[in-house]
């Protein structure tokens, strides 16, 4: 893990069961298309978060891949099925060993 | 006689007002012309890409760096309560100079902190600034004509009211006579920098008004205003006290 940034979560922190909840997952990323050039005709290198998963109690509920066509400091708006109390782990891992992990609990009655 | 003469007089001196200050269009930021998407963007700050430097800001706030091994936080303290309203007054004189929040940043690193100055559109300075205008959100924008700022705020309105570059366009041909027109189907706002610094889509990152009015320059194929200089800071005091009374949006999104 060489390379991390900061990342935010927002979703209830309690719930019905069955209930849908909605998630919100932003990640801090430049998002470097490795399209680009600079001003001396350079290439700049692709910098991109590659893969995004969420895990519900150990299972994977949304994953999802990047790409360079996407935006910087990408946000990820899902739904989930609320079953159970229990831990969310959000993980983003990219180019050049970039990784951020991510956690938020919730309360199932 | 006099029955005729005062009400003539009365409205020569209206005329005469009018066409020295031409009636003020109603302050509209141009957070009014966005989508709802966008707004809601900026208005939430889940969704708001510019809290991540509010946060940068925070930590950068609380670091001991330079000869002096300061952080911004030993003198200043709790910055929700020591910048409360301090972006809401910038561009302001101090020690007879006028300063912008980002040049006063920098006078407190190289004095106070004795660390080297951050470059402008660097992460940190943009981090600081956000930070410190995120204090002053909702707050009316109080920059005032005073003796002192007087002359820094004639040229700043001499440069707005200035033809430049080979397009031969001054900033209020658009943003004051054309401002909610259309140029390139996208509405021209009335340009009141009420937001800054902003999270710009086009940019994909965070910007300080003086990158937007570069933008501008060169959009008209001026030679650009540099970063930091007077007449960049002129014309930043010039439009902040044009958009007296607008309420601060600072970190702003904008499309």
């Amino acid at each position: 893990m060489s390379k991390t940034s900061r990342t935010s979560i927002t979703m209830p922190a309690s719930a019905k069961k069955g209930a849908i909840i909605e998630i919100r997952a932003i990640a801090q990323h430049d998002m470097e298309s490795g399209f680009r050039y600079t001003e001396s005709g350079k290439a700049i290198a692709r910098d991109i978060i590659r893969m995004f998963t969420c895990t519900y109690n150990d299972i994977e509920v949304f994953k999802m891949d990047f790409y360079p066509g996407m935006g910087a400091n990408p946000l990820v708006i899902f739904t989930t099925v609320a079953t159970e109390t229990g831990t969310l782990e959000f993980k983003w891992s990219g180019d050049d060993g970039y990784e951020a992990i991510n956690q938020a609990h919730i309360t199932v009655s | 006689m006099k029955r005729f003469l005062i009400p003539f007089l009365i409205s020569a001196a209206g005329f005469v007002m009018a066409a020295d200050n031409p009636p003020k269009q109603k302050l509209q930021s141009s957070y009014e012309l966005m989508t709802p998407e966008n707004k809601a963007m900026q208005d939430d700050p889940s969704l708001n890409p510019a809290m991540f430097w509010v946060v940068d800001g925070q930590a950068a706030w609380n670091e001991k760096t330079g000869t002096q091994n300061q952080s911004c936080a030993g003198c200043h303290g709790d910055v929700k309560k020591s910048m409360r309203g301090v972006a809401s007054q910038f561009p302001k004189i101090i020690h007879s100079k006028l300063q912008t929040l980002e040049g006063q940043i920098n006078q407190c690193r190289t004095k106070a902190q004795g660390a080297n100055p951050l470059a402008y559109e660097s992460k940190p300075l943009l981090s600081l600034t956000a930070l410190v205008a995120y204090q002053s959100k909702g707050m009316p924008i109080a920059v005032k004509e005073t003796a002192a700022n007087k002359a820094d705020l004639q040229k700043g309105r001499q440069s707005f009211y200035e033809r430049m570059g080979q397009l031969n366009l001054s900033c209020a041909q658009c943003h004051e006579d054309r401002a909610a027109l259309k140029l390139g189907g996208s509405p021209i706002p009335q340009g009141h920098p009420n937001a800054y610094p902003i999270y710009r889509l086009e940019w994909q990152t965070l910007g300080s008004l003086q990158r937007r009015l570069r933008n501008c320059m060169s959009g008209v194929r001026a030679q650009q205003y540099e970063y930091g200089s007077p007449e960049m800071a002129q014309l930043e005091l010039f439009l902040t006290w044009r958009a007296r009374g607008l309420p601060l949006e600072s970190p702003g999104v904008r499309p």
